[in-house]
């Protein structure tokens, strides 16, 4: 089953203020671990391989990450 | 400092072609009498090979060093005459406990399987296991070993490898038909040859602690992890028992630690305390300080030069990967080179030594730089992740498995290796796998199937009653059947037959390493003959063509 990126939540909102609530009060090494440890429980409730190394790669290269495996340095020109 | 061992002094050995300045030639020299070269020159003793041993030093080793020796390390010196004398000195463990902060992760067993004449793990420290090595190499009346020769120069010539050794009373000039290195992770061999030993530093550095702890204080057989503990906050820790009342502690220290100030008692002491807490007596044994590499050679042979054991490949030691990796090298390459110097298989045999060693090492190095990685986090993302999966390895079984202070050793299956003659059945102990073990009934008595498996000839272990069977020279039947039957091991539980994956009448062909060659529905003459030239390296037979 490849990485579904269809909307599948219902109420997107209310997921988005929950998520955000988890994170109240916590310091940004604390947030840092909170999120670890909701990408390691969804992960392990995941389970597919191939779905976790698409939705890694997708998370890499959507917005600010600069690629996971660099591109060979353009030739500086004379 | 150490007051449970004290090391033999070996007397210097001048050779006849110190006084008489003549080229002494040797067939086989070892470089090293440590863990690797001697168990290679007893190896090859068991095979009918001679060996000079030439080590610079006078004693075996000081300190503990690698002391976790795991179940296959104790197959390969069961098959040395050695293995029930390490069993009983060793500290058999099972139980492993994982600290994070102040609590306890969780902990695992590491649920031996029953059936097998050795456990996953023994503690012996190293120096037991090389005192034991050079006595058992003196009785074979093959090996020589030359305490205090140093190899001063060495050149690999086409012909023979050229060496310049020094000893007390003179130098020699020594010439041998093959040389191997075993000369450890400063290796002079490697570095007179120029060869690059690439790999990865870790910055970080750890402090190993020996501790004889009163014998009053009881603390339970088990491998103990912590990952960030109060006693020594920020860094991780591990505990380990040795014979003779002695623990291993090993002590993170970061990179900025300074080695030479670290190994001082005022220094160690009050982390030892920290630790034990204040009431338990304890004196140190032996302290080092050591940073994490992994590195190897880019090919363990160089013409007439073959490398085993650390000057071969070093990893970081979270997983007892140095000297069990060392000893499978030398389990690999002695029958191999044995068979080459009879003239039973070509010089070819030895590429399957770095064909089968490498992938080997590379896994061990794979495994050791993980673990390095998950100890040592070396980006804030990294400890992020690693906190995580101890925080939840608390409640949560599934985080369990990722949490990694070293995957312990297992004995590397040789799957893709050109020695191996490929088969249809499903699962079991496929072509490359060192055999399973599996208790057998010997005319009624307790056995071990291992015992009888490899050695100095290949092995066919016949799953069926005893039958002449035609086989090629070099190959020894053996017949394992369900029932008890005269001049064939009983398979009473039958373990052997499911853990090699056959039906019954088939047949399995084994190396003299003990790794499986070749399985076979049945025992046909022909398929053998090819499977065991395979296993030679020879050719692949020429088949005639129909007239």
């Amino acid at each position: 089953m490849p990485l579904d990126t269809t909307p599948r939540i219902a109420d997107p909102d209310a997921l988005f203020a929950l998520l955000v609530e988890a994170h109240a009060g916590l310091d940004e090494a604390a947030s840092r671990r909170l999120d670890a440890r909701l990408v390691l429980l969804l992960m392990n409730h995941i389970g597919d391989e191939a779905v976790l190394r698409e939705a890694i790669r997708l998370a890499r290269e959507t917005g600010d990450s600069p690629p996971a495996s660099p591109a060979p340095a353009a030739v500086p020109q004379a | 400092m150490p007051t449970t061992y004290t090391n033999p002094r070996y007397s210097a050995v001048v050779p006849p072609a110190v006084r008489s300045g003549e080229v002494e030639r040797q067939r086989v020299v070892v470089a090293g009498a440590g863990l690797v070269g001697l168990t290679l020159a007893l190896d090859l003793a068991y095979h009918g090979i001679p060996s000079v041993v030439l080590d610079e030093d006078d004693t075996v080793s000081f300190g503990s060093r690698a002391i976790c020796f795991a179940k296959r390390t104790l197959e390969i010196y069961g098959r040395l005459g050695l293995g029930q004398r390490m069993l009983a000195k060793g500290i058999t463990w099972k139980t492993g406990r994982v600290f994070h902060g102040n609590t306890e992760a969780y902990a695992f067993d590491l649920l031996p399987e029953e059936g097998h004449e050795y456990p996953a793990f023994i503690n012996l420290q190293q120096y037991y296991a090389e005192e034991w090595l050079v006595e058992a190499c003196a009785a074979t009346g093959l090996v020589e070993i030359r305490w205090k020769n140093r190899i001063t120069a060495v050149e690999n010539r086409p012909d023979a490898v050229h060496l310049w050794v020094e000893t007390p009373e003179g130098d020699y000039t020594l010439h041998a038909e093959w040389l191997l290195a075993c000369d450890g992770a400063r290796s002079f061999i490697r570095e007179a040859l120029g060869l690059p030993f690439e790999g990865k530093v870790f910055r970080d550095r750890f402090l190993i602690a020996d501790v004889l702890i009163d014998k009053d204080v009881d603390f339970p057989t088990e491998r103990w992890f912590w990952f960030d503990p109060p006693f020594h906050p920020g860094q991780s820790v591990l505990l380990h028992k040795q014979p003779d009342g002695v623990w291993r502690i090993d002590f993170q220290l970061g990179w900025d630690a300074d080695p030479e100030e670290e190994k001082r008692p005022e220094k160690v002491i009050p982390r030892v305390a920290a630790m034990l807490g204040p009431d338990v007596p304890f004196a140190l044994e032996w302290v080092s300080v050591y940073t994490f590499r992994c590195r190897r050679l880019a090919r363990f042979t160089h013409g007439r030069i073959i490398f085993a054991g650390d000057s071969a490949h070093q990893v970081s030691p979270f997983g007892a990967r140095g000297g069990n990796g060392g000893v499978q090298d030398a389990d690999n390459l002695a029958w191999k080179l044995a068979a080459v110097l009879k003239g039973e298989a070509p010089a070819a045999l030895l590429d399957s030594y770095d064909a089968e060693r490498i992938p080997a090492t590379d896994e061990n190095i794979l495994h050791s730089t993980r673990a390095t990685d998950f100890i040592t986090p070396k980006t804030p993302a990294a400890r992020a992740y690693r906190d995580a999966v101890l925080d939840l390895a608390r409640r949560f079984p599934f985080a369990r498995p990722w949490v990694n202070s070293g995957r312990l050793s297992r004995p590397a299956v040789l799957a893709d290796s050109p020695l191996n003659t490929p088969d249809d059945f499903p699962g079991g102990a496929v072509p490359g796998t060192p055999a399973p073990d599996a208790p057998v009934l010997r005319a009624g008595q307790p056995d071990w199937l291992l015992r009888h498996l490899g050695g100095r000839s290949f092995t066919l272990l016949v799953f069926g009653p005893p039958r002449p069977i035609a086989l090629p020279v070099g190959v020894v039947a053996l017949f394992v059947t369900d029932t008890d039957t005269p001049g064939a091991l009983w398979d009473h539980a039958g373990l052997a037959r499911r853990r090699f994956g056959v039906p019954a009448g088939a047949a399995v062909l084994l190396r003299p390493d003990q790794h499986v060659a070749a399985r076979f529905a049945t025992p046909d003459p022909e398929a053998i003959g090819a499977a065991h030239a395979r296993a030679l390296g020879r050719a692949a037979p020429v088949l005639q063509r129909a007239a």
